[in-house]
């Protein structure tokens, strides 16, 4: 469970863009009606349900899965997922 | 996605029991709210979300609670921040709206001024004044705007932050003592406002840690005043409380006995054995629950026994020196070797109840889920096995949580406690009728009166057999009934030689021309067959008379439950007009000949 503030013990070992994608891949599935296949170039604005309600639902939703936390205003301005799963992976390695 | 659906389904609907896994519940808020929409429809509901910071994760998880409790939401929201716009300001999308409930969705976050560092009382009660000026403002307009419409109010919860420490709590500067101030204010506005009514969130935050409840990166990066985790969780929490706004509040509470209401088998350890009392920390975890239990019967909610035990044995364990629930505590004793699905069809039937009014508690799982299994309508909270936390759990459901508490929850149990001296007394009569006059019944029929909208709008939500139209309506909406020319409304109200039954019978009909259509006739059946039906028809067409109505118009609206009075109409003689393939049936009463009086076992008292 995310618990702010919290900084788990153990370590994760370094994944790559396409680990973090992949890893990703399944909490998109659970988030939107429609089919979203995860590339590195794709953007929010491909994703026809990827509004701001998603992008905090998106957002929560990694920050449990990876058990890392953003700081403000981080995730928001990568700019396609490839930007996005980079910024989990520096948190995932830095942990 | 691969996974069956129905498995999916139980799984992640477990997610929505206390407690609440909320992670599971955010990444599984689609496939929820899908699977619910996929059961039988429920009743629609308008709610106008009135927020102070963004409500579309307050809106989205109440929305999936709602649909669980059978509650089919349609939400307006207001544009961000705009409380106080919508409610001052006339909104032309809000008024078309309609809404059966504005809940305002504010937090500490909207309070505009907090007095000066160094404020003494003077300053403190002015800035009190200018907050309590601005919110009684909002709820006056709404009320006069929507006359049918029930405003809920959160109150305040804290800021995470305390700038001077302890004093805030300690001084008239403090954020903590406006805050708990302002609180009591508004609780002072509820207590003398039927249609306001209260959402602690004071308390919520505190359940579910400031710190979790609120992100300053939330607010930053998306003006949202409460975590997705804490939205979780207050969605529930307003869930239960709209729940009981609607008269959802469950009726009657079955308890199973060896290991639930004491430790051990009362069969083979003997009474004296059993822990229960004061002697070790068991024995007084099993007393704290039977505390609990009578406190919920002491406002109104009913007891019953299921219990695989012989009833002499039973009976003997509810004598234990220490503790508190009695055998006349309870509406009905089922103990017996009877499977516990049977005996709690037997209960819902003996107290003239539905089965969906019924919470079952039972230390042992497997009756859980047998019950769970045949009885799908039976609340079955997931109680475990330590009874420290039986208490918790049981509040936790929500079940029991009342939305006000009337004279009539008062006194209900001990109605029940007649009922059974009453059958007894039907088996000595051989004549119905010779037992009718021997009941020695009054009844009181009068228009709506202030003290009893409250029981009439519970009334309305709660019964489901003998009821025409079974139209729900809130207390707002009765008081509007009440204040209008246009409606001719009665209650019953019904009194025998073992005791007072109390309102159990509502009556209302809206004037047209020269005709009174019927909206709503509903009876309580614990006065089933007892006359009261024709006594309300005897009033109902005086009123009528004095209005110079020539014709009664009827409805019956079919649904599962209210087959009894398919055949109402006609048998007060009214003449069938109309009938559809649905089952609906029209019918007219004509007036214009000589009205001859159908009651005769009841005097009707002034």
């Amino acid at each position: 469970m995310w618990e702010p503030g919290q900084q788990p013990g153990c370590r994760n070992d370094l994944m790559t863009q396409s680990e973090v994608i992949a890893r990703l891949q399944p909490i998109f599935d659970d988030l939107f009606a429609e089919t979203v296949v995860l590339t590195p170039e794709m953007t929010a604005d491909e994703v026809e349900e990827w509004d701001s309600l998603a992008q905090l639902s998106l957002l929560s939703a990694i920050q449990t899965d990876f058990k890392i936390r953003f700081r403000v205003g981080e995730a928001e301005n990568t700019k396609n997922i490839g930007e996005l799963a980079d910024l989990i992976g520096r948190y995932v390695q830095a942990k | 996605m691969g996974i069956p659906s129905q498995l999916l389904e139980a799984e992640v609907l477990q997610a929505l029991e206390y407690p609440v896994d909320v992670p599971l519940f955010l990444r599984k808020r689609r496939l929820l709210k899908q699977a619910l929409q996929g059961r039988k429809p429920g009743v629609r509901t308008r709610i106008a979300i009135l927020g102070g910071s963004t409500t579309a994760e307050v809106k989205a998880s109440l929305e999936v609670f709602l649909l669980n409790q059978s509650l089919e939401p349609q939400f307006y929201e207001s544009e961000y921040g705009r409380f106080a716009e919508d409610a001052l300001f006339r909104n032309p999308e809000l008024d078309a709206f309609q809404p059966r409930i504005a809940y305002i969705h504010t937090t500490w976050k909207n309070i505009r001024s907090f007095p000066a560092l160094g404020a003494g009382s003077a300053a403190f009660e002015a800035a009190v004044e200018e907050e309590m000026s601005r919110f009684r403002a909002i709820w006056a307009e709404l009320e006069k705007q929507h006359p049918s419409c029930t405003i809920i109010q959160n109150n305040f919860d804290l800021p995470v932050l305390r700038p001077l420490g302890n004093l805030e709590a300690g001084s008239y500067s403090g954020r903590v003592v406006y805050i708990n101030r302002l609180n009591y204010e508004f609780a002072c506005a509820a207590a003398g406002n039927s249609r306001l009514v209260i959402h602690d969130i004071h308390s919520l935050s505190a359940e579910v840690g400031l710190e979790k409840w609120y992100d300053a990166n939330l607010w930053f990066s998306y003006k949202l005043a409460v975590t997705p985790f804490g939205c979780v969780l207050l969605g529930k929490s307003l869930a239960n409380l709209i729940q009981a706004i609607y008269g959802r509040t469950k009726k009657c509470l079955v308890l199973d006995l060896d290991n639930t209401l004491w430790g051990g088998i009362v069969g083979d350890d003997g009474v004296d054995n059993l822990q229960l009392g004061s002697e070790t920390a068991l024995a007084e975890s099993y007393l704290a629950f039977q505390n609990y239990v009578k406190d919920l019967k002491n406002r109104g909610i009913l007891l019953a026994v299921c219990s695989k035990n012989e009833e002499a044995v039973a009976l003997e364990g509810l004598g234990h020196p220490d503790g508190i629930l009695r055998p006349a505590d309870f509406a009905a004793i089922k103990a017996n070797w009877l499977p516990k699905h049977q005996n709690i069809t037997d209960i819902a039937a003996d107290l003239n109840i539905g089965l969906d009014s019924l919470v079952f508690v039972d230390d042992n799982p497997a009756e859980r889920d047998i019950v769970r299994r045949y009885l799908p309508d039976v609340t079955v909270p997931e109680v475990g096995s330590d009874p420290s936390q039986y208490p918790l759990i049981l509040e936790k459901c929500g079940c029991f949580e009342p939305a006000s508490i009337n004279e009539d929850d008062l006194k209900r149990a001990r109605y029940y406690e007649g009922n059974s001296t009453r059958s007894a007394a039907a088996s000595a009569c051989s004549d119905y009728g010779e037992f009718l006059e021997s009941l020695e019944m009054v009844c009181e029929i009068k228009p709506f009166s202030p003290v009893y909208l409250g029981r009439i709008a519970q009334l309305t939500n709660k019964t489901n057999q003998f009821n025409v139209t079974t139209r729900r309506y809130t207390k707002a909406e009765i008081e509007e009934i009440a204040r209008e020319d246009q409606y001719i409304h009665l209650y019953g109200r019904l009194i025998d030689k073992f005791g007072d039954n109390g309102l159990i019978s509502v009556v209302v009909g809206e004037i047209e021309g020269r005709s009174l259509s019927i909206l709503l006739w509903l009876m309580s059946c614990r006065v089933l067959k007892r006359g009261m039906e024709e006594a309300m028809l005897d009033a109902l067409v005086e009123r009528c008379q004095e209005r110079g109505i020539q014709r009664i118009l009827g409805v019956y609206l079919p649904t599962a439950k209210n087959a009894m009075v398919s055949g109402l109409y006609e048998s007060l003689g009214f003449t069938k007009t109309a009938e559809d393939e649905s089952g609906r049936t029209t019918w007219v009463f004509d007036l214009s000949f000589d009205y001859v009086p159908r009651n005769r076992y009841i005097r009707r008292s002034e």
